[in-house]
């Protein structure tokens, strides 16, 4: 009896002829593969034009560009991972920076009282939203766009233009630099890191792929599965509340216009460029801090080469649509599926 | 003898007013292996589910050593040490088999997961099942079913479970998969873990159990000590229905006409050497257990898992049906098996849904095909508050009228029906076989796939019976049903002689390009 | 039927997700007529469907995507670009006014056919498909304008948007935008009387059983993405006609669009809902504008409005259905699937 478990390796194991995990690159392994292919070509196309995507400047405005759509996409992608998504973050962003730079207006004492309005503002709406998508039943689309639309009409009926007067000190978060890293990178990657070992290290984190995974059987193991999408809703909504404090700290004031940045949507985009799974349940923060780096050396790249930004748009929707088909076909030849008889077919 | 571990009694369980379990009494030993047998309908799961917290009984009571006990949640009884592996794979494919075994209760240190500890001590369960090819950072996508089905059992046993229940672990494995199995199920026992194992096969039950209950119709029928019994007096305890007048009779004018669907050397990778041929007028049945291959016939043969080998012709023409669209084409129609999820749209009319493979198929003549519909919806006797309304809120009866219709609407060639009756009440069973009867006058050839022994053998005229993936043969109308259910579970009593199927295995295997 | 029976179903029909709208959309004309009786003269009542004709239009085209089961997000950037573009290639000459127009249609008709392809073909969420196509558009708006659009509309195009046949008795002016509506409006209802509109919901409702059924599932959503791209072409021509070219034509429009339709009580995810629903949702949208400008509520206030009538449209919507949802006994539903070759994994 316990040979033919011992021996159950040849006897149960997976047809001849299909090439089964073990020898497959992670996803993640992939986007970082393609972040230094971009590297190099980029490089190459910026030395052909006789300049060099390595200096001092070019790597601080790649690292600086990144640490914006860097904080939101983190968050972004822990509502993704859940199934759920975030059309509010830009909003919740825009509004961030306002109120940390009106409650610290220009003092000093002031400016841990500002960082903490800020975020409890931005944990307040990811609360809302949560609520509204698990209690209310209303699709994450329609919430966070609702919740985002909501905080639109607030912040261009009270903020027709900049509004408050962040500190110096609190200006450092904007403008140090660690050699050729900036601070806000560094805090970006800081928050990112937290990201992974939430996701990895905590009930919570883990709850947060079981829900997006499989709602059943999420629910039928006891987790609570409301609790796990309200959670993940107030993580992204905190995060990008950490992006409003971040244009604060550049502006040194509050705007409200940012949210025309569309980093709602790009957000979104950067999180499935690094492959976690639209529909939950798949992929990490690795890969989303991946994938906005690549959309931030195609920036600069772009940028150097005083290409018109057409192309670069262009460039940057293809090669997201491209991406996340590449990942939906991996996703499907890499499903199990008995092979009672094999071949013959011609 | 020990006392007992569970004590199930006087269980009754209704669903919308439609009555499944009638006061059934179980009880389960330490250390004992305890089959659950009966046909389709019978209530095992439904039993399983109950004792498993995800339905509550509307009556009876559930003992566990000898205190009552009451489960609102799957986890209550993980919690009591009652541990349920379910047909549906409860895995997130995404997760490692370490995440997968201790979802929702993460081992902890310093209030963190500690994955370590996690994986050691979900290595050390496989390693007592002794299990050795499963390491706990894989993912579950990357195991073959029968390792899930291990993986499944592990999650079970970690709960600390003193009874495991099974439902029907084996149907989706291969047979060369199966001793991983009983390997497993032996070593728990061992432990003196006692183990419910629903299953169809009886190879398995004698294999396996210490005792065995049989259910049918919902109520217990007998428990009985294995070493008391056979495979022969088991089955006529399982099936032993009368086969009444509740069939009724062919009608006049049906007699066997041309052949109008024949499949030759069909294959793809989960079957091998179909050969089929049905004549107009014709009932075929197939039987066989659960994964033998029968719903992947009416899937080669309507194109969603298309034939790789062999061919197809439908009166007498070849065709090569590449989708459903091709096959409704060439005259074919499937009522599948599973009505909510691929046979109606549920927010959608009765007409709508009635009038969609029309409006699929043939847009430019389906209005004034669909002016037919409220006649066939009239023959079939549907009950709805017009053809208005959603179909959603129509008995399941009512909807399978209404999938029926549709095809109708075609005017097929060959109908194949995928357990037409699962789930409906007699009422509309009998309007089920009533209009089998009528469309065979008619001159249509029918494809009969049934888990109910009774309808196979009552309705059908040949009975071809799969096992694995094969034909294992064919038996004529009217057979007894420890015939098919000897070929379809591969045990050969020594009553049964089954003839050989009607071609040659792999006689006209040719290629098709 | 007796006539109770009928009433009490009208009745039903008004309260539940898709005829709700109407009766919001009856409560606020009632509000505005209140306020301002004189917003039924005749003029001001065309000038309001003029202005509220593209939101209709792509309302339309939207409903085909959204009832299908995706989401267009990139008809907003079309209709920028469209119109760009028209400007651009017109150059305020009238003899270019029709071929340019042609052009649009199949330009449309090609972003909606891309988006469909990508979609279906390569499975792509739709989300990120159209999210993709409106990065393009916008770009390619920033690449034909350089910042201010160039060229001009000519009078010939401005036409549809603003002007209509004159002198018609009782209202005066029958503007050109409302036989446009009118026109497209009949024919949305005709086609989902036909058996595309019929399988379109189909797959939109259960796809595996429309492909069992024989429905090409990836043409269908591609025709309706293809319809999308075609109903931003047409209120690209009003909007253009109506408001005139500047770079933010349609910006933010697809966002209005589908909250038009999700108000109708079309449900995001597929199968449910109706296309005149979808349009009194836009129309809905407008009329609530308009209120707003009458009680000189600051027009930066509109999107808490919006945001906040969709949010309760939804939960309004999902709450209606899960009451009356007849109880499943079974407790873990067999989830969707986009591939139907799962069904064989299972017997």
């Amino acid at each position: 009896m316990t040979a033919a478990v011992r021996e159950a390796p040849k006897t149960a194991g997976p047809p001849p002829g299909r090439s089964r995990g073990s020898f497959r690159i992670g996803t993640t392994a992939l986007v970082y593969a393609a972040l230094v292919a971009i590297l190099v070509v980029g490089a190459v196309l910026v030395a052909a034009d006789g300049k060099n995507l390595f200096s001092t400047g070019n790597i601080v405005d790649m690292l600086t560009r990144s640490s914006l759509l860097g904080f939101i996409a983190i968050g972004q992608t822990l509502v993704i991972l859940c199934r759920s998504l975030d059309l509010s973050v830009g909003y919740v962003m825009a509004s961030c920076s306002l109120i940390a730079a009106m409650v610290m207006n220009g003092s000093e004492a002031n400016v841990p009282l500002g960082i903490g309005a800020a975020l409890g503002a931005a944990a307040v709406v990811g609360l809302v939203n949560g609520l509204v998508i698990t209690k209310l039943k209303v699709n994450a689309f329609i919430a966070t766009l609702g919740t985002g639309l909501i905080l639109k009409g607030w912040l261009d009926t009270e903020f027709a233009g900049p509004a408050g007067k962040v500190t110096a000190s609190f200006q450092q978060f904007g403008y140090t630099r660690v050699s050729v890293v900036p601070l806000s990178t560094v805090v970006m990657l800081v928050l990112a890191v937290a990201g992974v070992l939430y996701l990895r290290k905590t009930r919570g984190g883990h709850h947060i792929y079981a829900v997006g995974g499989d709602t059943d059987v999420a629910r039928l193991s006891g987790i609570r599965t409301d609790r796990t999408i309200v959670t993940a809703h107030i993580l992204c909504a905190v995060a990008a509340g950490v992006a409003g404090l971040l244009i604060a700290a550049r502006f040194g004031t509050g705007s409200a216009l940012v949210y025309d940045y569309g980093l709602d949507l790009e957000s979104i985009a950067a999180v499935v460029l690094g492959g976690t799974y639209l529909m939950g349940g798949r992929g990490g923060i690795a890969g989303t801090v991946a994938g906005v780096m690549i959309l931030a050396v195609l920036d600069t790249v772009f940028n150097i080469l005083e290409v018109n930004p057409f192309y670069k748009d262009v460039l940057r929707g293809a090669i997201i649509v491209v991406a996340v088909a590449i990942y939906a076909r991996r996703q499907l030849s890499a499903r199990p599926s008995r092979v009672r008889f094999a071949g013959g077919a011609s | 003898m020990t006392e007992p571990l569970l004590e199930m009694t006087g269980i009754g369980k209704s669903f919308l007013g439609v009555g499944v379990l009638h006061g059934v009494d179980l009880t389960v030993r330490e250390g004992e292996v305890h089959a659950l047998v009966g046909e389709n309908g019978a209530g095992k799961s439904t039993l399983m589910k109950i004792l498993a917290g995800v339905h509550r009984a509307d009556a009876g009571t559930v003992a566990l050593d000898g205190r009552p006990v009451s489960f609102a949640h799957p986890v209550e009884a993980q919690k009591a040490g009652v541990s349920t592996v379910f047909q549906e794979f409860n895995l997130l494919p995404e997760r490692t088999v370490a995440e997968n075994v201790w979802l929702g209760r993460e081992p902890r240190r310093r209030g963190l997961v500690d994955s370590r500890r996690m994986a050691a001590d979900t290595a050390a369960l496989l390693d007592g099942l002794g299990v050795t090819d499963i390491r706990p950072s894989t993912r579950i996508r990357s195991l073959s079913v029968a390792r899930q089905q291990v993986v499944e059992i592990v999650k079970a046993i970690s709960h600390d479970a003193r009874i495991i229940a099974m439902d029907e672990p084996t149907a989706a494995l291969a047979d060369r998969e199966v001793g991983l199995l009983y390997d497993l199920v032996a070593r728990l026992k061992e432990r003196g873990v006692a183990i419910l194992y629903v299953s169809h096969r009886l190879k398995e039950i004698f294999d396996l159990a210490d005792r065995i209950t049989v259910l049918k119709d919902g109520r217990l029928v007998d428990t009985m000590d294995t070493a008391a019994t056979n495979p022969d007096e088991l089955v006529k305890k399982m099936v032993g229905r009368p086969i009444s007048a509740f069939f009724p009779d062919p009608l006049p004018g049906n007699g066997t006409g041309e052949v109008r669907l024949e499949i030759a050397g069909g294959g793809n990778t989960q079957l091998d050497g179909i050969d089929l041929t049905v004549h107009g007028g014709e009932i075929l049945g197939l039987g066989g257990l659960q994964g033998s291959g029968r719903t992947e016939i009416a899937h080669a043969l309507f194109g969603v898992a298309p034939f790789t080998r062999g061919r197809i012709s439908v009166d007498g023409k070849p065709v090569r049906i590449r989708s459903p669209r091709k096959a409704v084409g060439a005259g074919l129609a499937l009522v599948t098996e599973d009505r909510k999820t691929e046979g109606l749209a549920l927010n959608q009319t009765v007409l709508a849904n009635a009038r969609l493979v029309l409006d699929a198929v043939r847009p430019g003549s389906a209005s004034r095909r669909a002016k037919r519909i409220p006649e066939i919806l009239a023959a079939l006797e549907l009950s709805s508050r017009g053809t208005g309304q959603e179909v959603r809120y129509l008995s399941g009866g009512n909807q399978q009228k209404v999938v029926l219709a549709k095809w109708l609407a075609t005017d097929p060639a060959v109908i194949v029906l995928d357990e037409p009756t699962r789930g409906i009440d007699v009422g509309a069973k009998q309007a089920v076989y009533g209009l089998m009867r009528r469309l065979a006058a008619d001159g249509v050839a029918i494809v009969l796939i049934s888990s109910e022994l009774p309808e196979l053998i009552g309705m059908a005229d040949r009975v071809c019976v799969l096992h694995d993936g094969r034909i294992a043969g064919e038996l004529p109308g009217g057979s007894a049903e420890e015939d098919v259910m000897a070929l379809a579970t591969g045990h050969t009593p020594a009553a049964a002689g089954p003839t050989t199927p009607q071609t040659p295995d792999g006689a006209a295997k040719g290629a098709q390009s | 039927m007796s006539s109770a029976r009928k009433l009490a179903d009208a009745g039903r029909f008004l309260i539940s997700g898709s005829g709700a709208v109407y009766l919001v959309l009856i409560a606020i004309f009632a509000i505005i007529f209140a306020n301002n009786a004189s917003f039924f003269e005749p003029a001001n009542l065309m000038l309001f469907v003029k202005k509220a004709a593209p939101l209709l239009i792509l309302a339309v085209g939207q409903y085909f995507v959204i009832v299908a089961g995706e989401f267009d997000l990139s008809v907003g950037s079309l209709v920028g670009a469209q119109v760009v573009l028209a400007a651009l290639l017109i150059d305020g000459q009238e003899s270019r006014t029709w071929p340019v127009i042609l052009l649009m249609l199949l330009g449309g008709a090609a972003v909606g056919l891309v988006n469909g392809l990508i979609t279906t073909l390569l499975k792509v969420p739709s989300i990120i498909t159209t999210l993709g196509m409106m990065l393009v558009l916008f770009g390619a708006i920033r690449l034909l304008t350089g910042g201010a659009p160039t060229g001009a509309l000519s009078e010939g195009f401005r036409v549809f948007g603003r002007r209509g046949i004159d002198d018609v008795p009782l209202i005066g002016q029958l503007p050109w935008a409302l036989l446009i509506i009118v026109a497209v409006g009949a024919a949305a209802v005709l086609l989902m009387r036909s058996s595309f509109g019929r399988t379109l919901v189909a797959v939109g409702d259960n796809e595996k059983a429309a492909g069992f059924a024989g429905t090409r599932v990836w043409w269908v959503r591609t025709a309706a993405f293809v319809l999308s791209g075609l109903s931003a072409t047409v209120a690209g021509i009003l909007v253009g006609g109506f408001a005139g070219v500047t770079s933010q034509v349609g910006d933010g429009m697809e966002f209005v669009a589908i909250t038009a339709v999700v108000l109708g009580g079309v449900v995001l995810g597929g199968g449910r809902g109706a296309v005149l629903a979808a349009i009194a949702g836009a129309l809905t949208v407008e009329s609530l504008f308009t209120l707003f400008t009458q009680l000189s509520v600051p027009s930066t206030i509109r999107p808490t409005a919006q945001g906040l009538i969709i949010i309760v449209a939804v939960a309004y919507a999902s709450r209606e259905r899960s009451r009356r949802h007849t109880p499943h006994p079974s407790p873990k539903p067999p989830e969707p699937n986009r591939h139907s070759d799962v069904a064989l994994s299972k017997e």
